[in-house]
């Protein structure tokens, strides 16, 4: 980079172009923005960045990320302990705790099986789940990965994993999404809609 | 000067994605005419967005692509050919995952292609999803793609001596690409010990069809060597470890 720019403002800018989604211009932008912001806000953000490894952990039953080990999740008694949704980031935790619908725990793999990426199953929490539902007397596992080539991959290796185990085996179903247009549905989701039509 | 093209349409197998941006998802595929490419397709992640499910990994799509700035915008995409059977079976889609990683190291970004490669990646889908042991399709596919690749390996006579082969059990060069008889092993480093059965499989392989290929029976120690060879010479090849090859020995060990 120029030698006009000054050093610290050269490595906020290669930090943040380090970010997904961002490149060198997005990246200078952001960093003449907080140059010209006040103060406390670029302490704030700067608090919440260091805070943000510092204070957050794995929950050590569940894998999603939290401040308090075990996670609100995983300790409410409230919840049903013996199902558990499989999902692949905790963002997927958080799209299926909006529905309110589902009461059980979560289990986050943080990644699917990808072996063109250099993702196999050891680089998942795979082998904590089969763990866990050996050990927690879990009733029924519901495998909720993206409907993907990835995600259908790990959920045949967990089904692998966990046959013969005792344990309930299910996988949301799939099918036309709400506000869809069938025209424009590829032939494969189509046909698992077709699968799994339910009467009226 | 000809103006370029701003868009076209293709067939594209696609071969890689990645998540890109908000809701984006960027696509490496091959087509028959451009050869490798990547596009980016706008909005794939979203539920509803017309190109979610049509841009599927190792599907074959129908696509409209927008010249952009850096790389290809998809404007429309529709799957032609789902082979659905690798996304059903654990064991097929790990080799479509290795047949995929093949095509992609052995191809460079933007070089047109003369469909070729194409041709081969989609005939080995389709062969992937129906047969019942998908081992003979991958090693035809391995020796093809050598040849399509431009690095055929010498079966016929000694890269060294070039006098034709004797029926007795020879040795491989990774390094030369190809046989060395005997006499001349001492000239070379990093041989590999060929059997003579393994070595006619080796150049059948490389000069049948896949019909003829599909009716072999051939026992598992020497496939395996077989196997050996040809990921020992690809591995050479590309100076680098395949990342889907772990994930094939592990099924296969469960």
């Amino acid at each position: 980079m120029s030698k006009a720019i000054p050093e610290p403002v050269t490595n906020l800018i290669e930090a943040f172009s380090r970010l997904p989604g961002i490149g060198p211009k997005t990246a200078s932008r952001l960093t003449y923005y907080l140059l010209r912001t006040p103060d406390d806000i670029t302490l704030q953000l700067a608090d919440a960045l260091r805070d943000l490894k510092a204070e957050t952990r794995f929950c050590s039953v569940c894998y999603n990320i939290t401040v308090d080990d075990p996670c609100a999740i995983c300790s409410d008694a409230q919840r049903d302990a013996e199902t558990i949704a499989v999902v692949e980031e905790p963002l997927d935790v958080l799209a299926l705790e909006r529905t309110g619908v589902y009461q059980g725990r979560y289990h986050v793999l943080h990644g699917a099986i990808s072996p063109v990426n250099g993702i196999g199953p050891d680089e998942l929490k795979i082998r904590e789940l089969v763990q866990r539902v050996v050990q927690e007397h879990i009733l029924e596992v519901i495998i909720a990965t993206n409907p993907g080539l990835e995600g259908d991959a790990t959920a045949m290796y967990i089904q692998r994993e966990l046959t013969g185990k005792g344990v309930k085996l299910t996988r949301l179903a799939r099918g036309l999404p709400v506000g869809s247009d069938i025209e424009y549905a590829d032939s494969v989701t189509v046909t698992r809609a077709l699968q799994g039509r339910s009467e009226m | 000067m000809p103006r370029p093209q701003r868009a076209f349409r293709t067939q594209a197998l696609i071969l890689k994605r990645r998540d890109f941006g908000e809701a984006d998802r960027m696509l490496t595929i091959l087509t028959p005419s451009h050869g490798k490419i990547e596009v980016v397709a706008h909005g794939a992640r979203k539920l509803t967005s017309s190109k979610t499910g049509h841009v599927e990994l190792f599907t074959c799509a129908d696509m409209l692509i927008h010249n952009g700035r850096n790389f290809g915008i998809v404007a429309q995409a529709e799957m032609v050919t789902p082979y659905q059977p690798l996304r059903e079976d654990l064991q097929r889609g790990a080799y479509a995952n290795y047949v995929a990683e093949l095509a992609d190291r052995f191809s460079t970004l933007d070089e047109p292609d003369d469909s070729s490669l194409f041709t081969l990646l989609s005939e080995t889908f389709e062969r992937l999803s129906i047969v019942d042991d998908p081992r003979l399709a991958i090693r035809y596919y391995e020796i093809r793609l050598l040849d399509v690749a431009g690095f055929r390996p010498e079966l016929n006579e000694c890269v060294f001596g070039r006098e034709a082969i004797e029926p007795e059990d020879q040795f491989f060069s990774y390094a030369e690409g190809g046989v060395v008889c005997p006499r001349h092993a001492n000239q070379s480093v990093r041989l590999t010990r060929v059997s003579l059965n393994a070595l006619k499989i080796l150049r059948h392989l490389q000069r049948s069809s896949y019909a003829h290929i599909a009716a072999l029976t051939i026992d598992a120690p020497l496939h395996n060597e077989v196997e050996r060879i040809l990921l020992g010479y690809i591995t050479y090849q590309l100076e680098r470890k395949l990342q889907s090859i772990d994930f094939i020995k592990r099924i296969r060990s469960i």
